[in-house]
């Protein structure tokens, strides 16, 4: 849209966005402070600048060693969305380019596998894992999270894919084209980006999952959900300790949602650009 | 194939002993700990013990209590065998003993000293005087209350409070436009938060959680006292918004000299005077837990938290060496050595009171001894019980319990319900949660 | 253009997502199923029988379950509510030409890399906290008595926590919704004298009719579930005030380890949220074609 706009309109728009920009951030921003101050002044009245000492990080680290459950998290969060991927490319596709009548059905009921609470399949779960070996494994977490955010992929996988327009193929086709031509010269150079981002909204999913990645794990596999459970609600105020520990565990997703936040974007309008 | 593998470790851990050692056999102990300051401590001391061990390797699962509790609880009833060593509650302790899930500790190498255990906080670990988890550290509860706001509104606070005593002073003490409230109890809802306190209050005024047919008492005219003066003190002498006040966000109160008294858990105390934290640390005072009058019962509060090795780890002998260090007077001198006497894990070892130099260092060591002492966890309330525990009912059923009453008690202390409908809503969830869980068993 | 062989090779090539996610299902499901006829707690497992219908029984007479059901409904409304609305506000006012646009809206989506016991831990602490919390600063610089959020307004509370990670994925996806709008007929609509409110209403709202419906159901999804938010922050409480359904099965699986009733309540879960899917389907569904 570049209709021309007065420079005061603009200025408006501007206020009018860093404002609700700067109050949506206001949470994240104020515990990145609060993880510079020290525990006292932490509990000692709301102030925008810290003493900006780096203790807490340093205590942090010297309770729990960060890099452990770091790798573990890239590992899981990056292992399962490439499973993910690789199951739900070839059904997103075949369901995009030949529908059949079931098709929104099954895509429902893709979604409705995620109606059960964990909490009450925990149990049984937790059973099958111990009989086969799986319990404190990446592998077994690594597949656990594939399933688990696998409808998701579908769907915006199809939902992306069918903004492909069908005319391209059969223009390709009257080209003379073979099917693996068209897959590797006209369908995947538009499928890309909406891979891309549908990537990058499973590794952030899967980075942010706490329920399933403390249960099933002890040692091996414990990602960073498991790192801020062992600092959280100790007897005691430890506000900066555990806001440095919520920054160490939110900052790796959040810098590369920064760094891809325009490939997030194009990829996620399931759709809508054309 | 589970006793072979056994007898071949059992094996192993001989050869060890033997000399005959072997680099490659080590030991990989998994270790579960509650985030607590002093199991934190540990870690940082282990080096201790993996030089004396070296064939032993210790690996650290540090969660928040809940989550931990959660955790371990579902591991030792699958029979999961992931931990070799669980930090359990004085709660665990009988159930799990009972249920054959945890591993006796009586044969504690030479030098434990077990008689010099606490004999308060060795009874609620011992099941039919066999001592199934070794003490890390403990407490009970008592009032911690400043003596500079107490000598302003000239009042004085007795050692033995009665619950009398302690609302006259909390009226005395109370200063709202100075943000000074005269008294911070908890009120978040929880089996182990606002119920815990509320359990040792009921006990100090003779109430009883269950008779001896498991009816639940709610209807009894001791609860109705106990929740009606509760509310009373709490509406009229405490700060805002505290029914969703715990542990933690009373002492911060305290700490900022917002509470004229504070009645909780004894490891307070090491907080509430540590100058580096706490700006009333030099004008802190302690009495013991209140009673009613003519009632003559303390609250019986006691918490420990304990190591124990699940009978499901394969590395009994290894996991007994390392409970029996990290429990021993030797660690304890290590920590006094190490960060001074303040920081030892208070509670478990009569020889730690009798230490000159801790009771120079702590000011609280001797009401906390008292305390400790004068908790009775196998009969908590002055009429009949049929249960053992003292600020909690040491049945499985109960964290749902005393969690769902302690809503409505916390829903009470929010105004949104009166004390009459709190207690019959507890009696109503009670009875339905005793009957489904086929009591009187 | 289906020919048979092109229909067989897009079963293959279904199949294999099809499959995992039906033995996903299946095992769990069926495990579920069969232990919500036992009697079967964690603490006590010599005392395991056969139950019957009591688990279902049991749950569904819970003096919380109505309440729950209510919470639930109400909290997913409230947040579908303010995302919806809130990220087509946002996404129009980051849409327009503004300075710094790109770091606007990194941090608008901010938000959602946060996990969630962290996003609760920090707003419970310090920025609903009634002594130290950013709003009781706020209160009393303007003298006012301090909100006591959780405890005067447990669920409300909970509705923002929710609202505040999920609105970044709204804004997100109706952003872009928006930017491909064609802004020929945008400019046609406005010298034919449409206010800027009627072209809102006309052309602007249909256009994003698809990537609200997305928003709606992927969210619903996710919103049904939400328990970690309520135990971090209210435990539930005061009273019922926050439980919905999924905490009060939280509650029966991880504070009475009753893994029957627990089993139960899960169960009684898929069907009220297969009720909500349909319903939904019925009045969205058509959106998505």
């Amino acid at each position: 849209m570049a209709r021309a706009v007065s420079t005061r309109t603009r200025i408006g728009y501007t206020a009018a966005a860093w404002f609700v920009a700067l109050l949506i951030f206001f949470p994240i921003l104020y515990t990145i402070i609060t993880s510079l101050k020290t525990e006292q002044e932490a509990i000692s009245g709301f102030s925008l600048i810290p003493s900006f000492t780096l203790s807490s990080f340093e205590a942090v680290q010297t309770q729990n060693d960060y890099w452990k459950p770091f790798t573990n998290s890239v590992i899981l969060s990056v292992g399962s969305t490439i499973l993910a991927l690789i199951v739900a490319i070839p059904a997103a596709w075949a369901m995009a380019f030949s529908p059949t009548k079931n098709t929104k059905n099954i895509l429902m009921w893709m979604l409705s596998t995620k109606m059960m609470p964990a909490v009450a399949v925990l149990v049984p779960i937790y059973l099958i894992f111990l009989r086969t070996g799986l319990m404190d494994t990446r592998i077994g977490l690594t597949v656990m999270l594939m399933l688990i955010n696998l409808p998701i992929v579908v769907w915006m996988l199809y939902t992306y894919f069918r903004e492909i327009p069908g005319e391209i193929l059969e223009a390709a086709r009257m080209d003379g084209a073979s099917l693996k031509d068209e897959i590797l010269y006209v369908l995947t150079p538009m499928a890309v980006p909406g891979i891309a981002s549908t990537m990058l909204l499973n590794v952030i999913l899967a980075w942010n999952e706490a329920f399933w990645t403390i249960q099933l794990t002890t040692t091996n596999a414990a990602p960073l959900s498991a790192f801020i459970a062992s600092f959280s609600s100790p007897q005691g105020l430890f506000w900066a300790k555990l806001s440095a520990a919520s920054v160490m565990a939110i900052a790796p997703i959040l810098i590369m949602g920064w760094f891809s936040q325009k490939q997030l974007v194009r990829g996620l309008t399931f759709g809508a650009v054309k | 194939m589970n006793t072979t593998l056994r007898a071949l470790l059992g094996a192993t851990a001989l050869c060890a002993i033997g000399g005959a050692a072997i680099a490659q056999d080590k030991t990989t102990l998994t270790i579960a700990t509650v985030n607590n300051g002093d199991m934190i401590r540990m870690q940082s001391l282990t080096s201790d013990f993996t030089e004396a061990n070296p064939d032993i390797e210790l690996e650290w699962v540090t969660l928040e209590e809940n989550i931990l509790r959660e955790r371990v609880t579902t591991d030792i009833a699958t029979n999961g065998g992931q931990y070799d060593v669980l930090t359990i509650g004085t709660y665990e302790v009988p159930i799990w003993a009972n249920q054959d899930w945890l591993t006796p500790l009586n044969e504690l190498p030479e030098g434990y000293d077990v008689d010099d255990l606490v004999p308060a906080v060795r009874d609620a670990l011992s099941v039919d005087d066999t001592l199934y988890a070794a003490p890390f550290y403990a407490e009970s509860a008592m009032v911690m209350y400043r003596t500079d706001l107490a000598e302003a509104a000239g009042v004085t606070i007795p050692d033995n409070p009665t619950w009398t005593d302690i609302t006259a002073a909390a009226k005395a003490m109370t200063d709202k436009d100075n943000e000074v409230y005269g008294i911070c109890l908890r009120g978040k809802p929880g089996w182990g938060e606002n119920m815990a306190f509320l359990t040792a209050m009921a006990n100090s005024y003779g109430a009883r959680w269950f008779d001896m047919e498991w009816a639940p008492q709610f209807d009894s005219p001791e609860w109705q006292a106990t929740l009606t003066d509760y509310l009373t003190l709490m509406n009229e002498y405490g700060p805002p918004g505290a029914s969703s006040n715990g542990f933690n966000e009373n002492l911060s109160l305290f700490q900022q000299g917002k509470c004229g008294m504070w009645i909780d858990a004894t490891v307070a105390a090491s907080f509430v005077t540590d100058p580096e934290d706490s700006t009333v640390a030099d004008s802190v005072s302690f009495a013991q837990f209140p009673n009613k009058e003519g009632v003559d019962n303390h609250g019986n509060w006691l918490w420990a938290w304990n190591l124990a090795i699940p009978a499901s780890s394969q590395k009994q002998d290894a996991a007994k060496t390392f409970v029996a260090w990290a429990t021993s007077k030797e660690y304890t001198n290590m920590v006094a050595e190490a960060e001074g006497w303040r920081a030892a894990p208070p509670g478990t070892r009569t020889s730690l009171y009798e230490n000159a130099e801790y009771q120079e260092a702590a000011p609280f060591a001797a009401m906390t001894l008292e305390s400790i002492n004068a908790a009775d966890t196998q009969k908590s309330s002055v009429q009949d019980i049929p249960y053992t525990g003292g600020q909690f009912v040491a049945i499985p059923e109960f964290q749902g319990i005393g969690t769902a009453v302690g809503q409505t008690f916390s829903a009470a202390l929010a105004g949104q319900m009166s004390a009459e409908d709190a207690l019959a809503a507890a009696q109503s969830t009670t009875t339905r949660e005793m009957t489904r869980a086929g009591y009187p068993k | 253009m289906a020919t048979r062989q092109t229909a067989s090779l897009a079963r293959l090539m279904r199949a294999p997502a099809i499959i995992l996610l039906l033995i996903w299902m299946i095992v769990p499901l069926g495990m579920t199923l069969y232990y919500s006829f036992l009697n079967y707690n964690l603490l006590n497992p010599t005392g395991t029988s056969w139950a019957g219908w009591f688990n279902y029984q049991y749950f569904y007479s819970d003096p919380a379950f109505f309440d729950a059901i209510w919470n639930t409904l109400a909290l997913v409304l409230g947040v579908l509510t303010i995302t919806v609305v809130g990220g087509i506000a946002i996404a129009l006012l980051i849409d327009k030409p503004i300075f710094g646009q790109g770091i606007v809206r990194i941090l608008v989506i901010s938000p959602f890399f946060v996990m969630p016991p962290v996003a609760a831990l920090i707003w419970k602490n310090m920025i609903m906290h009634p002594s130290y919390g950013v709003f009781a600063d706020i209160a009393r610089f303007f003298g006012a008595q301090p909100v006591d959020w959780f405890a005067q307004f447990p669920l409300t509370s909970i509705i923002i926590i929710v609202a505040w990670q999920w609105l970044p994925f709204a804004t997100l996806i109706l952003l872009t919704a928006l930017q491909s709008l064609d802004g020929e007929q945008m400019e046609a609509a406005e010298m034919d004298g449409a206010g800027s409110l009627s072209r809102f209403i006309h052309l602007t709202l249909p256009h994003m009719a698809r990537a609200i419906t997305v928003v709606i159901l992927i969210q619903t999804i996710f919103l049904l579930g939400i328990y970690a938010e309520i135990l971090v922050t209210t435990n539930g409480g005061p009273g019922n005030a926050s439980t919905n359904l999924t905490y009060l099965i939280y509650r029966a699986a991880r504070l009475n380890f009753d893994i029957g009733g627990a089993a139960a309540g899960g169960i009684i879960a898929v069907i009220l949220a297969n009720i909500v899917a349909v319903f939904l389907m019925r009045a969205v569904g058509k959106n998505l074609d």
